[in-house]
C-alpha cells in the first residue's frame, strides 16, 4: 500500500470514509443532538449535542461531512460556516455549565469560504472559539478522523488531547494550496503535502498531537468497530486522567501545551 | 521597584531606517509625484506628512512598524522586547533563511512585528506594531512568539495591551507551526483578559486569515483605519470559489462596521487621542508611575 503524504491525504478526503456521526453511534450511548447557534441559523457542517460515555455525559461535536453529493451539498461539504462554529461554541459552554468533558471530531478542508460567511464574521468566529476553548473548564479532547485544514480545523483543535486516526492529517492549508501559493504550481501538491509534515506520525513527532489511533488494515470504512473499540477506550482512560486534575492544573497545562509551539533564535 | 530595566530605548524619529525606494508599493517612493493606489490621483510628495495620507481620498498608506510607532507613543518612551529574536526554519522550506535575509536587509527589522513597552499620553502600555512590509507581516514563529511574550508581559506588569495588526495570516513557510500561533496567543490573551485588563485591536491594512482568526478579533476594543481590507478568506480566494466578482466596499473596514465587526474606523491622525481617550477610562496614570 501506497503511504506517500499525498496518498494519505487523498484517503483522509475519501467520501466512504466514516463521518463523525458514525463515529459517535459507534462509541458513545444515548446520543441526542441539538441544533443552531440561537443567533442566525443552524449549520449543518457541525453536529453536536450530548452523550454517554461508558455511563458518563459528555458533549460531542464534530464536522459532518456527507456520503453523498446531496448530502455533502447540505453539510457544506465539511466547511462550516460561522454560525456551526458558534453552534460549536454554546454547545462547549452548555458542557462547561453541566461540568461534562467535550470531545471533538475533526474532518475539515477549512472553514467556508464565501460572502455570508465574511458578513457574519467567519475571522471573529474561530478566534473566539480559541480564545474561549484556552479557558474552557472542562476537559477538552480532539480527534482528526480525517482532514484537518487551516485555522478551520484549529477552531475544533485547541484542546488538552489532539489524536488523529492513521490516515488523518492536519496543515495549514491545503497541499494543492500550498503548492498554488508558493510555488504557482497546484500540479506539485505531492512535493507540498510531503515537505508539510502533515501525517499523523510527523505530527506526532512535532508534538502537534499526542497519540495516534490505528485503523484496520482491510480500511477504516470496512471496520471501524476496529478504531472505535481502540478510541473509546483511549478516551475512557483519558478523561479520567484529565477528569482527576483541578480546574487550574487542567488550564495549566492546556495553556502550555500550545505555548511551547514555535522555532526561532534570540541569538545576533 | 522598577518595572522593567531602563534600557535599550529607541528613539522613534520621523526619517525612518528604511529608504523608501526599497519598500514595494503601495508606499511613498522618493521622487516628488506619486500615484495614490486607492484613487489613482498623482499627488505632490510634500502634501503627505508623516501621516501619509492621500490628500484627495484620504487613503492611508501602510506604515512600517517604526512610523507607526513614532506616531503612537510618547516620545523617547519606547522600550523595545525580543529585538533579536528571529526564524528558524521548523519545516525546512527550501530557502526559508534567505527569503528571510531579503525581507530583513529590506525592512531592518528581524521578523514582521516589534514589541516592546511605552507611553501613550502618559498611559503606561505594553506595544505590538506589525509590519506589512516584512513578508506580508505573515505570522510565523517569531511572530507569535513575540506577540505572546508582549501579552504575558502586560499580564504580568497589570498593564493594558495594544496590538496594531496587518498581516497576510498564517506564515505558510513554517507549516503547522503557524497554525499554532493563532492558538498561543489566543491562549495568552485569555489570560491577560481574566485579569481585568485591557486589550485594544487595532486593524490596520490588510488584516486577514490567521490574525484577523485571533488576536485581531478579539480586542475589547476593536478599532480600525479607514478602508482597511479585514477578512479571513482571501478575496481572489472567494471570487474564485463563487465564480463572481466581488463588490469594492467588500471585506473594507466600512464593511465590518457596518456588519458589527468593529467598535470604531478611526483616521490615523486622530489615533493617538482616541486611544488615550479609552486609556483614560480604562487606567490610572498615577497607580504605574509610582510602582
Amino acid at each position: 500500500m501506497d503511504n506517500t503524504a499525498i496518498e494519505i491525504v487523498k484517503k483522509s478526503r475519501m467520501v466512504s470514509r466514516p463521518t463523525t456521526l458514525e463515529f459517535i453511534q459507534n462509541i458513545f450511548t444515548d446520543f441526542i443532538e441539538f441544533h443552531g447557534d440561537r443567533c442566525f441559523a443552524d449549520d449543518k457542517a457541525i453536529v453536536g449535542g450530548i452523550a454517554l460515555l461508558e455511563g458518563q455525559p459528555v458533549t460531542v461535536i464534530g464536522v459532518q461531512k456527507g456520503h453523498t453529493i446531496e448530502e455533502n451539498v447540505k453539510r457544506s461539504f465539511g466547511s462550516p460556516n460561522p454560525e456551526g462554529y458558534r453552534k460549536q461554541l454554546r454547545l462547549m459552554k452548555q458542557a462547561e455549565k453541566f461540568n461534562r468533558p467535550v470531545v471533538l471530531f475533526v474532518n475539515t478542508s477549512g472553514a467556508y469560504c464565501g460572502i455570508g460567511a465574511e458578513e457574519r464574521g467567519q475571522g471573529e468566529a474561530i478566534a473566539r472559539n480559541l480564545i474561549e476553548m484556552a479557558g474552557l473548564t472542562v476537559p477538552i479532547i480532539s480527534i482528526f478522523i480525517g482532514e484537518g485544514g487551516s485555522g478551520g480545523a484549529l477552531a475544533l483543535a485547541l484542546a488538552d488531547r489532539v489524536w488523529m486516526l492513521d490516515n488523518g492529517m492536519y496543515a495549514v492549508l491545503s497541499p494543492e494550496g500550498f503548492a498554488s501559493i508558493l510555488w504557482r504550481s497546484p500540479e506539485r501538491s505531492a512535493d507540498a503535502a510531503e515537505l508539510m509534515k502533515l501525517t499523523a506520525p510527523d505530527l506526532l513527532k512535532n508534538g502537534v498531537i499526542e497519540k495516534i489511533i490505528p485503523e484496520a488494515k482491510d480500511g477504516l470504512a470496512k471496520n471501524l468497530e476496529y478504531t472505535t473499540i481502540i478510541l473509546k477506550k483511549s478516551l475512557t482512560e483519558e478523561l479520567e486522567i484529565l477528569n482527576n486534575l483541578t480546574t487550574e492544573e487542567l488550564l495549566n497545562q492546556r495553556y502550555y501545551r500550545f505555548r511551547k509551539y514555535g522555532e526561532f533564535t534570540n541569538e545576533l | 521597584m522598577k518595572l522593567f530595566k531602563k534600557k535599550n530605548y529607541i528613539r522613534m524619529n520621523p526619517p525612518e531606517v528604511i529608504s523608501e525606494a526599497e519598500l514595494e508599493t503601495p508606499s511613498i517612493p522618493d521622487g516628488l509625484w506619486i500615484k495614490c493606489n486607492h484613487c489613482d490621483k498623482t499627488i505632490y510628495t510634500k502634501e503627505i506628512n508623516e501621516y501619509k495620507i492621500c490628500p484627495n481620498c484620504g487613503y492611508h498608506f501602510r506604515l512600517t512598524a517604526r512610523e507607526r510607532i513614532f506616531l503612537t507613543v510618547d516620545e523617547n518612551s519606547f522600550e523595545e522586547f525580543d529585538s533579536n529574536m528571529q526564524a528558524k526554519n521548523p519545516m525546512d522550506y527550501p530557502d526559508y533563511d534567505k527569503i528571510i535575509e531579503k525581507a530583513q536587509s529590506k525592512t531592518k527589522l528581524k521578523d514582521a512585528v516589534m514589541t516592546g513597552y511605552c507611553k501613550i499620553g502618559g498611559y503606561n502600555v505594553v506595544l505590538a506594531v506589525m509590519d506589512s512590509y516584512f513578508m506580508m507581516a505573515s505570522m510565523g514563529s517569531v511572530v507569535g512568539e513575540k506577540i505572546t511574550r508582549a501579552i504575558e508581559t502586560a499580564t504580568e506588569k497589570k498593564l493594558p495591551i495594544i496590538i496594531f495588526t496587518a498581516s497576510g495570516g498564517a506564515r505558510m513557510q513554517e507549516g503547522i507551526i503557524s497554525l499554532m500561533q493563532m492558538a498561543k496567543t489566543s491562549s495568552a490573551l485569555n489570560r491577560h483578559g481574566k485579569a481585568g485588563l485591557l486589550y485594544i485591536s487595532v486593524i490596520t491594512d490588510p488584516t486577514t486569515g490567521g490574525v484577523s482568526a485571533s488576536f485581531a478579533s478579539l480586542g475589547d476594543i476593536i478599532l480600525s483605519e479607514p478602508k482597511a481590507t479585514i477578512g479571513f478568506a482571501g478575496r481572489r480566494v472567494i471570487e474564485g470559489t463563487i465564480n463572481e466578482k466581488l463588490p469594492e466596499e467588500f471585506q473594507t473596514a466600512e464593511f465590518q462596521l457596518e456588519h458589527g465587526f468593529l467598535d470604531k474606523i478611526v483616521t490615523r491622525t486622530d489615533m493617538k487621542n482616541t486611544l488615550i481617550q479609552i486609556l483614560k477610562l480604562h487606567c490610572q496614570k498615577e497607580v504605574f508611575e509610582n510602582g
